[in-house]
């Protein structure tokens, strides 16, 4: 089947294309960019005024919880809510359970992706077997069944000296190395951020230089070795200054930056709604200061991605004291409207930065297809509806759960339609756009 | 401290008669006129304790659960015993929770004592927000008797009473507290209330258990504890919990009474008429001598005396005060 989005400005930054271009679709490929195409026997799609076709965006940190959570996500549930949410890829965290430490667990979430059929899913296995920070996971068997990195996530890595070897062994195949940096004592068994609301409200707290001891750590041993090391979900101001200083020193290292780390603040503890589990994730929401910080790097080219850490939880195990709630909130459903409102038409970055951030530079960390609109490539489209309203609403998400601080926010910017190989997935009526 | 300061809040008549909340969640949530109101309230309650028959029916028909889900026998008894005197009927549930064995949650546990109709439960519990947490779930009046390391507000009004009766008011007084401020729910209502009502508050402890930022709540931090007691018209010590050693808070209990401990010599420092008080339980010859606790300067026993007065008020006042009186 042959599709013509006609009309329709498309921000390509991987290409320089900025202007309206008519995009031909051929099955599940993009058959050609230009000016007035003709029609050749394609279904004619007329893209509304307002509307911006983009590469599809890779959402780099998910959690998808399957196998072994599947109260709180599934891979169905989850990449359903990744195409509601404008995502036509996802990376998923190997923190299931079991853990996903070998090929048959990589496999699994693949074979789960395959009959969902809605956004590509892109494992990412374990450096540790049980991500218990003792012995090397099967890298490369799981290379061989799909995994594109490698990551202890939810935790840092146990060792330095792990560490090393990690880099050392993913660095032979390209793999980068996906660290939640923290440094575990000084984390203790704090909740929150560490300052005035922790204080006042009694949480225990820890500090920005928990994470960027980790950040400094990872550094260093991604220059000793040469291999690729990736920041996941940073967020305090001395990790960035971290991450900046080794990229001057030519250390390859990136980062990534959720939206609640570039939205809120640990004001977001105390009010409107005291001690709302739904602001409790880790690393925590920060002081103004740190989230300042995460607008700047944004905006200057520091960070690389925006990914969400999507991380869901059933309302049972939010619904309870704040020191027992798990940690995370979901976020595929909100990244775009967030990412639209708070950086685009708050002025602090054009467009297609948002989409390199979204789209072309998690590609190029991963290794993966996407992130390009060229001829010849996956038609993995995501159309934006930079200016539509949007009221988020969280008993209206597909994901599984609803643990979002976002409920009943407005913002300007939402999801037209999403497109993975050529396949429209989801469409927002309200857009009228028909596909 | 200030000798101009005339307002003499002990005699003026209180700005508002009802509280606007259902709840007592936190000193946070009162405004300086409400606690002015639950002082005052607690002035007629401490005369019922002096009568031959301790009782009045104020709360009869009405039920109040205590739910403590730490151990306590200070809060939980001066709470029961305000009850009793107000003719409340009175339910003790004690629950020991252990974070191995899994069993009701809170908010289950609470939805069922709500099921039978209460009207008012008073929490006790080692998770900072709990009862912010059963108060959007209950329809009964929650009352805070201490939720993890965030508020104890009844001790606080308690501690601001007793400070009252000796000095009539809190406005200008140098209050020092001193101890571990960081795990402190006393010390965080104490500093809210204080600050509120124009008491000028020091704190003093180790860095180690000094709160981040606690220098936005209003006070005065240091870790030199003569400058904090320096003119002190009230001096407030904090139990160091024996625990915090293993944590690497400090060398040892002896090297902390060295550096913390509040001595004879010490409160020589203070205002001649200096006030001790200490929320207890006390560690002799750790926060405090022994000599100070039990000299002349000490109120530890009349803020004990002072809780079930403070109690009666607010339990009083969350029901409705005369209004409910007088339907009933």
């Amino acid at each position: 089947m042959k599709r013509l989005l006609k009309g329709g400005r498309i921000v390509d930054p991987a290409n320089g294309i900025d202007g309206v271009r008519d995009i031909l679709i051929d099955g599940e490929r993009i058959a050609r960019v230009g000016s007035n195409l003709p029609t050749d026997g394609a279904t004619v799609v007329e893209i509304p005024d307002g509307l911006v076709i983009c590469p599809g965006f890779i959402d780099m940190h998910v959690h998808l919880r399957e196998p072994g959570q599947e109260h709180k996500e599934t891979v169905a549930t989850g990449t359903a809510s990744a195409v509601a949410g404008g995502f036509t890829a996802v990376a998923c965290m190997p923190n299931t359970s079991p853990v996903n430490d070998n090929a048959n667990v990589t496999t699994y979430i693949l074979d789960k992706a395959r009959e969902a059929n809605l956004a590509r899913v892109y494992p990412i296995g374990a450096v540790s077997r049980g991500s218990q920070g003792e012995l090397l996971a099967d890298i490369a068997d799981m290379r061989n069944a799909g995994c594109v990195a490698i990551t202890d996530d939810g935790h840092p890595v146990k060792t330095a000296i792990l560490l090393r070897r990690a880099l050392e062994y993913a660095g032979m195949f390209g793999m980068p190395v996906i660290e939640h940096c923290e440094d575990p004592s000084l984390k203790g068994d704090a909740v929150a951020h560490e300052g005035y609301y922790a204080a006042s409200l009694g949480l225990r707290g820890m500090p920005g230089a928990c994470e960027a001891l980790g950040v400094e750590r990872g550094v260093l041993l991604a220059e000793l070795t040469g291999s690729s090391f990736h920041v996941a979900h940073m967020s305090a101001r001395a990790s960035l200054r971290a991450v900046r200083k080794a990229k001057e020193a030519g250390v390859h290292v990136t980062c990534e930056v959720a939206p609640h780390h570039f939205t809120l603040t640990d004001e977001a503890l105390a009010a409107p709604v005291a001690y709302d589990t739904n602001t409790k994730m880790n690393p925590p929401l920060r002081e103004a200061a740190d989230r300042d910080a995460m607008l700047d790097g944004i905006s200057d080219g520091s960070v690389d991605a925006i990914a969400t850490d999507h991380a869901p939880h059933h309302y049972d195990e939010k619904k309870v004291e704040y020191d027992r709630a798990p940690f995370g909130i979901v976020g595929l459903e909100t990244a775009v409207p967030l990412s639209l409102d708070r950086l685009v038409h708050a002025g602090r970055i054009r467009l297609s930065r948002m989409v390199e951030l979204l789209s072309v530079n998690p590609a190029r960390i991963l290794n993966v297809p996407g992130g390009t609109l060229s001829e010849g490539a996956p038609a993995d489209i995501t159309i934006i509806a930079p200016d539509l309203k949007v009221r988020i609403e969280a008993a209206k998400l597909r994901s599984r759960s609803k643990n979002t601080p976002f409920d009943g926010w407005e913002l300007r910017g939402g999801v037209a339609a999403t497109l993975v190989g050529g396949r429209p997935l989801y469409v927002n009526a309200e857009t009228r756009i028909s596909l | 401290m200030s000798p101009q300061a005339t307002v003499h809040d002990i005699d003026q008549r209180p700005a508002v008669t009802s509280l606007r909340s259902k709840d007592l969640l936190g000193i946070f949530e009162l405004t300086p006129d409400e606690i002015t109101l639950i002082l005052d309230t607690a002035d007629a309650m401490k005369e019922i304790a002096s009568r031959p028959i301790k009782k009045v029916p104020a709360l009869r028909g009405k039920t109040v659960v205590n739910l403590f889900f730490e151990p306590s026998t200070r809060t939980r008894t001066s709470f029961e015993i305000a009850e009793k005197r107000l003719s409340a009927d009175t339910l003790n549930i004690a629950i020991a929770t252990s974070s191995v064995v899994k069993g009701e949650t809170l908010a289950d546990t609470a939805l069922n004592l709500e099921a039978m109709h209460p009207d008012m439960i008073v929490l006790r519990h080692s998770s900072s927000g709990a009862c912010h947490l059963l108060s959007r779930i209950c329809r009964s009046a929650i009352i805070n008797a201490g939720d993890g390391m965030h508020e104890h507000p009844t001790q606080a009004l308690l501690d601001a009473f007793t400070i009252r009766e000796r000095k009539r008011q809190l406005k200008g007084l140098k209050v020092a507290i001193i101890g571990d401020l960081l795990h402190s729910r006393v010390l965080r209502s104490n500093i809210l209330l204080l600050t509120r009502m124009g008491a000028e508050v020091w704190v003093c402890g180790p860095p180690t258990l000094m709160p981040a930022d606690i220098r936005r709540f209003g006070v005065t931090a240091t870790s030199s504890i003569e400058a904090a007691v320096t003119g002190a018209d009230v001096i407030m010590l904090l139990r160091i919990q024996l625990e915090r050693m293993e944590g690497a808070y400090f060398p040892s209990l002896r090297e902390y009474f060295n550096v913390f401990g509040m001595t004879e010599a010490r409160m020589k420092l203070a205002t001649p008429d200096v006030m001790i008080m200490h929320p207890g339980p006390m560690n002799r010859g750790v926060e405090i001598a022994s000599e100070v606790a039990d000299g002349p300067y000490s109120v530890i026993l009349d803020q004990v005396a002072n809780g079930v007065a403070v109690r009666m008020a607010v339990l009083y006042l969350l029901a409705g005060g005369a209004e409910h009186e007088e339907a009933a």
